[in-house]
């Protein structure tokens, strides 16, 4: 049994959803998603710590074994972002029930739990398959899925932020699978560590650096890698509350790992970066999203938009890991996959409970005027969330900052730090917009009354959660830097 | 509640006095943060004399907050009260850390937790104020001190504080005088000019948060910090040149603060300006890098802390009883209040630097420092800026006791708040009298 929990964690949810399609009532969809969410968190958690104590785990899907059949590889980085996706589903389900009660008409609410099921098989796919195809496919399943979560939002404009999402995001997901195709041609085989194998033995590089580059722009898109992120802001703004956290928290970083795994598992061997400038360009692209998002998200006068620009800004801090290219950035990297995540999904279902509240769907600044009086216990976790996005000492924030500077350093790149601090200090700017009017403003109506107990427990947990991983980093730091350590040694 | 917490907090400081003389070094790890980051606490003579400083001070103006928040109608008094404790344990914090990991932990707590005190009116002016506040502490912090840390990681492998410094060995010429730039400017609240402006913005908090943070805890907790990281991060050994370009900013911000504060005409900006000069007296006579000089700083520490919150208490206990803000308001006050201006006086006098107050303890240590090290520069800056404290300051208490003013009905402040500003008054004099103690701690700082 023990050995298809890899199985287990993509299957859990791809099964759940048609389940709940069939069933179609919003209890049981909402049961089923929830008790989904926390076995895949088992399921995670019993992978990663298998990992840790015995090393990689190869599951041979259909029994066909690698490189043949489709190979669910789980290794420390693979089992870090299942653990870091599953953590952020376990708090969303439980939200979900009374926000997506307020957010979504009747009719249509368990086809949110669907898709949300959906998504999370996707994502877990993502992260736990070997197989460059697939990977591809669970890619699908997951953007298709977050395409109809968006456009179910609230609003109407979330229509057309929707379209927005689809289109660039089908760019991005052909480009990608042309890169594949390429890969597949010049080598014959889809699965990933065999790919590694054998590209070492081709020796016309030219299909192999547009394979990279087309790699490289398709997962750009899918990770809203700066100036390719046109798509994030209004999908981030539109979409109900709990689509908006989960996607917030999981999607992008998911594509992250993709990044992850081509460029240092797939590609590193090979004299590619010396033809194309990769690491030039996400040193500069990232430190043009940390810089320009923060700056836009200081200006922007939607919360929602302000914190997903906020996003944009924080998964630059990602992507400059990625740039710096050595042991303390990547650690940084990928710790801040999961520190990002807790920080944004904390401060996404916060928002909920204040929207629901509020009633209304769009919050401007006013809306938060006095949640300091209103709603403490939210407007205290929107605060910790926000300093953990500006890197505050004593929050998760501040530990990627910490690893991407030293990163920077070793390298000598002076700029480099300059960005990250400046980055981090226009953070203050945005964060203390929302700090300020909630505890500065009078509020409107003086009538204290928090967020219903499911949805602030789950938003008053992650807020937690930033506070916990900025001190106790054994999992976030110590995850990544086993996966950072992996990645620079290569699969072999 | 304040009161007990306060006196617990104190007693429990004050045990550790006689281990710490004797050489010892208390040391807690809390647990480690990141690989081969710890969080630490340990004490030792500088940490202990800066926290006994706060926890006894928290006591006196724990009562003087009680009769100045009654006597103004202020609102909020439990958030009040719960930043203030918090505040001054952060202060602690940053007196006890261990290594920089931890100091940085608390003093970045420190600017997040007094934001509250700040704003606590919650006007458009607070607001204005807050915002100095935070964007010039943060970005200081952020901007350099925080490149400054992991620059010293990664040079030296550590960020414990060591006797000796860290640093030596691993940075020489350029690099070590970028770093303590990194340093001096990142570590905003010890105000050098011109990362100064956070606090005479501060000053639209409620004077007690004005008198405590804004003299004791928190831009003590600045300049602790540039001690500490000059004592233990750079070192004795590591050569007056790095230093000197610090003596020239330290020395351009006591005589330029000291303009600023004779021109000021509010009386809390300009108590506000007196601090900047005065904070860069303690900066001046570390950078001088003498064991005499540096004892002089330390004692500075102490000696201004007392003086500083005395005025302060004051300039509320004036605001409470009388509603005046401005110097020009004071003529006749100081009949109508005589303690109040007494201990104001003996405020006056210490910030001068005359006997029988603690001042001129400290100062006598700064210039021997400043003597045997040949240091004229500082000499000549000590001078200028002793008149320019007296031109300030007699002023004030001269149109208190001498000149007429409006008939008024009023009297003394609330008794908590005499009785608090008097016992101030009292310390800055004790410790002209009996300074063994803070000497004592002093002169081991670095062994």
């Amino acid at each position: 049994m023990l050995e298809h929990l890899a199985a287990l964690q993509v299957v859990l949810p791809l099964v759940a959803a048609p389940l709940i399609v069939l069933v179609r009532s919003r209890p049981f969809a909402w049961l089923a998603t929830t008790a989904v969410s926390y076995l895949c968190l088992l399921c995670s958690v019993a992978l990663a710590w298998r990992v840790a104590s015995a090393g990689p785990i190869s599951y041979a899907l259909g029994a066909w074994p690698p490189p043949w059949g489709i190979e669910y590889r789980v290794d420390a980085l693979s089992a870090f972002v299942l653990v870091a996706v599953s953590l952020t589903a376990s708090f969303v389900a439980p939200y979900a029930y009374r926000s997506i009660a307020a957010e979504v008409t009747r009719d249509r609410q368990y086809l949110v739990y669907a898709m949300y099921c959906l998504a999370l098989a996707g994502l877990l796919g993502i992260a736990i398959t070997g197989d460059a195809f697939n990977l591809f496919v669970f890619l699908e399943i997951s953007s298709l899925a977050s395409y109809v979560l968006v456009a179910v939002g609230p609003r109407r404009q979330a229509l057309v932020a929707a379209y927005q999402y689809m289109l660039m995001g089908t760019v991005g997901a052909t480009f990608y699978v042309i890169g594949v195709g390429l890969l597949y041609l010049m080598t014959g085989t889809l699965n990933l560590v065999d790919m590694a194998e054998r590209l070492r033995a081709v020796e016309d590089v030219r299909p192999l650096l547009a394979a990279l580059a087309f790699i490289t722009v398709g997962i750009g898109l899918k990770l809203a890698l700066f100036p390719l992120h046109q798509w994030l802001p209004n999908a981030y703004a539109y979409a109900p509350t709990m689509a908006t956290a989960f996607l917030a928290a999981t999607a992008t970083k998911v594509s992250a790992y993709v990044l992850l795994r081509y460029y240092f598992t797939v590609f590193d061997p090979l004299p590619l970066f010396d033809r194309l400038p990769t690491r030039e360009l996400f040193v500069a692209l990232s430190m043009a999203a940390m810089v320009i998002g923060s700056l836009v998200a200081v200006f922007e006068r939607d919360v929602k938009r302000l914190f997903a620009y906020s996003s944009v800004a924080q998964i630059g801090y990602i992507t400059l890991g990625i740039g710096i290219d050595n042991q303390a950035s990547l650690t940084g990297s990928i710790a801040h996959l999961l520190n990002h995540g807790v920080a944004k999904g904390a401060v996404f279902l916060l928002l909920g409970g204040v929207a629901l509240r509020a009633g209304s769907a769009a919050l401007t600044l006013e809306h938060l005027a006095g949640l300091g009086r209103r709603m403490p216990l939210t407007a205290f976790g929107l605060m910790l969330a926000g300093l953990s996005l500006i890197g505050v000492p004593g929050t998760a924030g501040f530990v990627t900052k910490w690893y991407l500077v030293v990163g920077a350093l070793e390298r000598g790149w002076w700029w480099v730090v300059a960005a990250i601090v400046a980055s981090s200090f226009i953070a203050v700017g945005y964060v203390w917009r929302v700090v300020e009017a909630a505890y500065l403003r009078a509020p409107a109506s003086p009538i204290r009354v928090e967020a219903p107990p499911a949805m602030m427990a789950a938003g008053a947990s992650m807020a937690a959660l930033c506070v916990y991983f900025g001190f106790d980093t054994a999992f976030n730091v110590g995850g990544a830097a086993d996966a950072a350590t992996l990645l620079l040694r290569g699969l072999r | 509640m304040t009161l007990g917490g306060a006196a617990a907090t104190f007693l429990s400081i004050l045990r550790f006095v006689e281990p710490v003389l004797a050489g010892e070094r208390p040391r807690l790890v809390l647990g480690e943060m990141m690989p081969g980051l710890a969080l630490v606490l340990e004490l030792e003579p500088l940490g202990l004399l800066f926290a006994l400083i706060a926890a006894g001070l928290w006591l006196v103006s724990g009562l003087y907050s009680i009769g100045y928040m009654r006597g103004n109608d202020e609102v909020h008094q439990t958030r009040f009260y719960v930043c203030f404790a918090l505040a001054i344990a952060s202060a602690i914090g940053v007196a006890l850390a261990g290594n920089l990991l931890t100091l940085y932990l608390f003093y970045e707590a420190l600017t997040l937790i007094t934001w509250p005190l700040v704003t606590h009116h919650g006007d458009a002016e607070a607001q204005r104020g807050g915002r100095t506040y935070l964007g010039v502490l943060l970005a200081s912090s952020l901007l350099f001190l925080l490149p400054a840390m992991a620059a010293t990681w990664w040079l030296s492998g550590t960020l414990d504080f060591r006797p000796g410094g860290i640093l030596a060995g691993h940075a020489s010429g350029g690099a070590a005088a970028g770093l303590l730039a990194l340093y001096a400017f990142g570590i905003g609240k010890a105000a050098l000019m011109p990362i100064h402006r956070w606090l005479p913005a501060a000053m639209v908090a409620p004077t007690p948060v004005s008198a405590l943070l804004h003299a004791v805890a928190v831009v003590k907790a600045g300049v602790f910090s540039i001690v500490k990281v000059v004592v233990y991060v750079f070192g004795f050994d590591f050569g007056a040149e790095a230093f000197t370009w610090l003596t020239w900013v330290a020395g351009f911000t006591i005589v330029a603060a000291s303009i600023v504060a004779l021109r000021s005409d509010n009386l809390k900006r300009r108590l506000a300006y007196s601090t900047v000069s005065q904070l860069s007296y303690v900066v001046l006579a570390a950078a001088v890098l003498t064991p005499l000089s540096l004892a002089g700083a330390v004692l500075h520490i102490a000696a201004h802390a007392f003086g500083k919150i005395t005025l302060f208490f004051a300039a509320g206990a004036v605001y409470t009883a009388a509603h005046k803000t401005e110097v020009s308001q004071l003529d006749g006050v100081g009949r109508r209040m005589p303690w109040t201006f007494a201990a104001f006086g003996v405020g006056a006098l210490s910030m001068i630097g005359l006997p029988p107050a603690a001042g001129f303890v400290s100062k006598w240590y700064i210039v021997s420092g400043a003597l045997a090290a040949e240091h004229w520069l500082a000499l000549a800056l000590i001078s200028a800026s002793t008149l320019l404290n007296a031109g300030y300051f007699l002023p004030i208490v001269y149109r208190a006791f001498f000149k007429e003013g409006k008939d008024e009905d009023h009297g003394e402040a609330p008794w908590t708040m005499v009785a608090a500003l008097v016992a101030t008054a009292a310390l800055t004099v004790a410790m002209f009298f009996w300074a063994e103690l803070p000497l004592a701690l002093a002169r081991r700082v670095g062994a």
